[in-house]
């Protein structure tokens, strides 16, 4: 008896299989392709400042409702001069980083003394992100690429995004996801030129922290990285303090019992 | 059938609209205005803001429009057109807000969120001063700062960095300004001005128009005249009115 289940299950799955070599024998392949986001990161900020270009988000990544990784790292270095960090979906984003390495690595056989610089690696970004949009296939992802190359007029720091559709621009704060609604008004705001390190991380850590507060996706764990003309530092992760003090908070329902 | 009509929905409707959908007539679909509206409890009461645009789609209909609304005299309610309903509150005695909160919440839910009305009401009565905010299906909350409109999130990103209680009145008025032109200058369903309103005990300021922060820019120095002769006239035609003349009894029986 157990042994016909078996067969019957087994049966079943070769039977599908079977569809599916079937199908795509005869041409018609049974989609491949990314239809909707399964686990996701959050929002992704970046700014430039006086030594190069600062970047950070938090290191959740949610599968819909669910907080489920909590250690995720969003950001990583790209060849020498570049950081890139992505929201959405995440497998596809690792996908992305194995095309970058084989871009780096076959950058590096050249042995010509040139390495990509982050504006060429945002093209090269830019045009698979495109091109993939094409083919109803997108990687799900929103991308952001910083960096600092020393080029004939000094050290020129540079800053872009390319999202799923392949629409790129290059700014001297970019946000994804939530990040465009609660950090780009306090970073269109008080973002200036030259800022220092220690300046930059304090106006990076209060858009952070708005979108702690407010956008349900987002974790108290969080990674700041900076990339200079030294390379890239990817700093360990750490939390804000936050405060719910307020009186309001303590007894909502004071002037009107049964309220909330 | 009579049904008495005591409250509640009225589904009276619904099967008619639901068979002509199926028929193919679409039902107009309402307008959205865009905005940014925000409320903020400070140390001797509450200050309220908004922008002043309108829109229709994707254009803007009121450049200079008035958002706020009057309930009584020390509560007033920032929101979409809902200023009638809650007006009569005073009856000799003065008014609270929680009252017009109750009025408001019940009057939603009742609609069950078909009256699209998002509201930030703020005022100061004699049990101190009061934030709230309405949403749609009626439901409520109390706050010390609060957003809404399609603008929120810009203003309350300057609302979480930048609050703390008791501000003084010049504080409150410039965060909310400075939340407002968020909205203003970061979405485009708000634009044009920032209006404020700033309520203590037994005193309302309107502060209409309090900033500009969209001058026009080019306005031609030597203004602009339409002489006669500046457009060539092809031809003329005048055609007078006549008082016509109408007798009753003069039916059309013929």
């Amino acid at each position: 008896m157990e042994e016909q289940k078996w067969d019957q299950s087994m049966g079943g799955f070769n039977a599908a299989s079977r569809s599916q070599m079937a199908e795509a024998a005869a041409g018609g392949e049974e989609s491949q392709r990314t239809l909707y986001p399964y686990v996701t990161g959050t929002s992704v900020i970046a700014l430039k400042y006086k030594d190069g270009v600062i970047m950070a988000c938090d290191t959740g990544a949610s599968y819909g409702s669910t907080l489920r990784y909590k250690s995720v790292e969003r950001i990583k270095a790209v060849g020498k001069h570049s950081l890139i960090g992505g929201s959405g979906e995440f497998s596809d984003f690792q996908e992305i980083l194995r095309y970058l390495d084989e871009l780096t690595l076959s950058d590096h056989m050249w042995d010509d003394g040139n390495s990509l610089g982050p504006k060429e690696i945002h093209s090269y970004l830019t045009r698979v992100m495109y091109n993939r949009r094409n083919k109803f296939d997108p990687l799900w992802n929103a991308l952001i690429l910083g960096g600092v190359k020393m080029g004939p007029k000094g050290a020129e720091k540079y800053l872009g995004m390319v999202n799923m559709i392949g629409t790129h621009f290059e700014e001297n704060h970019i946000a994804t996801g939530f990040g465009n609604h609660l950090a780009i008004p306090i970073l269109r705001a008080e973002w200036r030129e030259d800022m220092t390190f220690e300046e930059a991380v304090k106006l990076v850590e209060k858009c952070l922290l708005v979108l702690l507060y407010r956008d349900r996706s987002s974790i108290n764990k969080f990674q700041v990285a900076k990339i200079t003309t030294e390379g890239a530092t990817i700093y360990p992760p750490y939390s804000l303090k936050t405060f719910w003090g307020f009186s309001h908070f303590e007894n909502p329902a004071q002037g009107a019992v049964g309220s909330w | 059938m009579d049904v008495p009509a005591k409250g509640g929905f009225s589904f009276d409707m619904c099967c008619r609209n639901g068979m002509m959908e199926k028929k193919g007539f679409k039902a107009p679909g309402f307008l959205k205005t865009g905005t940014t509206i925000v409320g903020l409890v400070f140390a001797d009461g509450v200050v309220l803001g908004a922008d002043t645009r309108a829109t229709e789609g994707p254009i803007v209909a009121d450049k200079n429009c008035e958002k706020i609304h009057y309930m009584a005299p020390y509560i007033y309610c920032y929101g979409a057109g809902t200023a009638a309903d809650t007006e009569a509150v005073t009856a000799g005695r003065e008014s609270r807000v929680v009252t017009a909160l109750a009025l408001l919440k019940s009057h939603l839910f009742r609609y069950q969120g078909h009256v699209s009305a998002a509201l930030v009401l703020g005022g100061v009565d004699c049990t101190g001063p009061h934030l709230h905010t309405v949403y749609p299906h009626g439901s409520t909350d109390t706050l010390p700062f609060a957003t809404m409109g399609s603008g929120s999130l810009a203003a309350m990103s300057v609302f979480e960095s930048k609050y703390k209680e008791g501000l003084t009145r010049e504080e409150g008025i410039q965060l909310v300004s400075e939340a407002i032109c968020a909205g203003i200058s970061d979405d485009l369903g708000s634009g044009s001005n920032v209006d404020v309103c700033v309520m203590t005990k037994g005193k309302t300021e309107y502060l209409r128009n309090h900033l500009l922060p969209n001058p026009r820019t080019y306005v031609s120095s030597k203004g602009y005249s339409f002489v006669l002769g500046q457009t060539e006239v092809l031809a003329t035609k005048i055609t007078p009115l006549k008082q016509a003349e109408v007798t009753i009894g003069d039916a059309m029986e013929e």
